[in-house]
């Protein structure tokens, strides 16, 4: 975990203004992100390492989390929707400013055992911390650039997966092509029919011949991974789902991102997930 | 270069070497910012506030950002005296920065018992928390002068360490639980802790806080906090540890200005962990800037007519 000043080197709107990717230039924080790892960032501009002033924007006051999406030699991207002002004032940001951020941060995915039928179901924005899965289970060709895989990834074996993407529209839906470079197969939903099988995401996981040797990632809205997780427990599927909270800190200190688990009573977002194993949550 | 002095002294005894404090409950025990803050270089940590039992907290949502605040209800989450002498004040020990507890009871009895655990303890002081907003069951003590003085007596009857009360803002007259707490023998004053303060969600008219009512910090109560220092400054000769809504040097040399000995740093670590190294620089060019060399000179400065 470290504390940057990072150099925005791109910070693009994908579709309709609605979705951005931003990349920051973060070398140590690129070289020990693993995937379901969020960054912290202060969405206001800083001044660049050199000048090292005091950032005293206080709106918005907080940090806001964001899954890391991918890592591409020294750059960290991450993948956003503007939602509020936080995002609002992060898609104005523009390339050679310079962000605060903390990363990375979190507990990630636990990456599946060799020969595991691997599905990864993402709700909209979900995508973002999924492709960073994918792209170690499923490792692009080299020349793609993409990130250097340990060896100990490439003996897992696992190199394929599934994904189903839903949304609300067509235009709802994203990285499809990068999915598709992974060689991963794909599945869309959407709830008003414009792309793909019309209805909910988790209408089309239920269509699936689900084994007890599947394993099951899953990002998206509260309602989705709840019902992923009915699904899972029914067919007996290990499940992991990484989960949005608001956060104060991000390292586990505040005690402010908590959710209900079985076992503890609650356990905080941040620090003991994102990530979680369905089960443990009381839904 | 003519040296700059930083070294701040709250009481007789604990020696701070800097006048920046990391409050409670917004450092955890330290261990969780281990890689962000390097705790030697602060002036003195007060721990998340230590009950006898494990407290699960408050219900969730724990947190609203509000305007330029931040509204919590965290409940007092903790692992309780016995976990948290077992394995968190172990790592805040291994440091050369005094480490004060801070606690909180259902009731003098308990203050008791965790203070006379804490007797055996090598800590810098104890911090009575008699303050927090977010205990439903508990008359919050520190809203009321007698409850305070019984409360500080009692204790001080049974401890010889730094004792530290920290104080609530939610009060007609903070000065009048400012001179309870002297008159009861407390060393040092800390304040304030947050404003009771509550959001609501239009859309679905629920609060936004799972505990309804929660506490305000952050730069919205910079202000009051500020007043309210400045207030205890003239009402008692004791230290004062400041804080509310502290992020910048600046805000930090109001509060000294005011009278604060100390600042403390609450929210700001969320916002910006490395705040208190910002903090420590800017005050060493503030004082050279201005030939003061020794920050005790500027405690209490404010020019008034």
């Amino acid at each position: 975990m470290l504390q940057i000043k990072a150099e925005i080197i791109e910070n693009r709107e994908l579709l309709s203004a609605i979705y951005y990717r931003l990349s920051l230039k973060a070398e140590k924080i690129a070289r020990v992100s693993k995937p379901g790892q969020f960054l912290h960032i202060k969405v206001n501009p800083v001044g660049p390492p050199v000048s090292h002033g005091v950032n005293q924007e206080i709106f918005p006051l907080l940090r806001r989390p964001f899954s890391i999406h991918r890592v591409k030699r020294q750059n960290v991207d991450i993948l956003y929707r503007v939602r509020g002002k936080g995002t609002e004032i992060l898609s104005q940001r523009k390339k050679g400013q310079y962000l605060d951020v903390i990363g990375p941060l979190g507990k990630g995915y636990k990456l599946p055992d060799k020969g595991a039928k691997i599905i990864l179901v993402a709700g909209g924005i979900g995508v973002a911390s999924l492709y960073f899965l994918a792209e170690k289970i499923a490792p692009p060709p080299i020349s793609g650039g993409f990130t250097p895989l340990e060896g100990e990834d490439r003996r897992r074996g696992v190199t394929h997966f599934t994904i189903l993407i839903g949304g609300k529209k067509a235009e709802n839906i994203l990285c499809r092509d990068e999915f598709e470079r992974l060689g991963g197969e794909i599945k869309v939903s959407t709830e008003d029919g414009s792309l793909g099988r019309k209805g909910l995401v988790t209408d089309l996981l239920s269509t699936f011949n689900l084994k007890p040797s599947s394993v099951i990632y899953a990002c998206g809205p509260m309602e989705m991974l709840k019902k992923i997780a009915e699904i899972a427990r029914s067919h007996r599927i290990f499940c992991q789902v990484s989960l949005e909270e608001h956060m104060a800190c991000g390292v586990g200190a505040c005690r402010g991102c908590v959710i209900r688990v079985k076992r503890e009573r609650y356990k905080r977002v941040c620090k003991d997930g994102p990530v979680f194993n369905s089960e443990e949550i009381i839904w | 270069m003519k040296k700059i002095n930083l070294k701040v002294k709250l009481g007789q005894r604990i020696i701070l070497k800097n006048p920046v404090v990391l409050e409670s409950g917004c450092f955890g025990y330290g261990e969780e910012y281990r890689d962000l803050i390097d705790i030697n270089r602060v002036g003195a940590i007060v721990t998340k506030t230590i009950t006898l039992k494990p407290r699960a907290g408050n219900l969730p949502p724990r947190l609203v950002e509000t305007a330029a605040g931040l509204l919590n209800s965290i409940g007092l989450a903790n692992v309780g005296i016995e976990l948290f002498l077992k394995e968190k004040l172990p790592y805040l020990k291994k440091f050369s920065t005094p480490v004060i507890v801070s606690i909180a009871g259902e009731g003098s009895e308990e203050y008791l018992k965790l203070v006379q655990i804490l007797n055996k303890e090598k800590i810098a002081g104890i911090e009575l928390n008699i303050s927090c907003p977010n205990i439903k069951k508990n008359l919050v003590i520190a809203q009321d002068e007698v409850e305070t003085f019984n409360l500080v007596k009692a204790v001080r009857k049974k401890t010889e360490l730094p004792l530290l009360v920290k104080l609530s803002p939610n009060v007609t007259d903070i000065t009048r639980i400012a001179k309870s707490a002297e008159k009861a023998g407390a060393d040092i004053l800390s304040l304030v802790n947050t404003f009771s303060a509550m959001g609501i969600d239009s859309e679905t008219g629920s609060p936004r806080l799972g505990g309804v009512v929660g506490g305000l910090s952050g730069p919205a109560i910079k202000p009051i906090a500020l007043r309210m220092v400045w207030q205890v400054r003239k009402a008692t000769s004791l230290p004062i540890i400041g804080a509310g809504g502290i992020l910048s040097c600046n805000d930090a040399l109001e509060f000294i200005i005011a009278g604060a000995n100390a600042v403390g740093l609450g929210t700001a670590i969320f916002v910006n962990p490395h705040a208190y190294q910002e903090i420590i620089t800017g005050l060493k060019k503030y004082l050279f800037r201005k030939a003061i060399y020794d920050v005790n000179e500027l405690v209490g400065s404010l020019h008034e007519n």
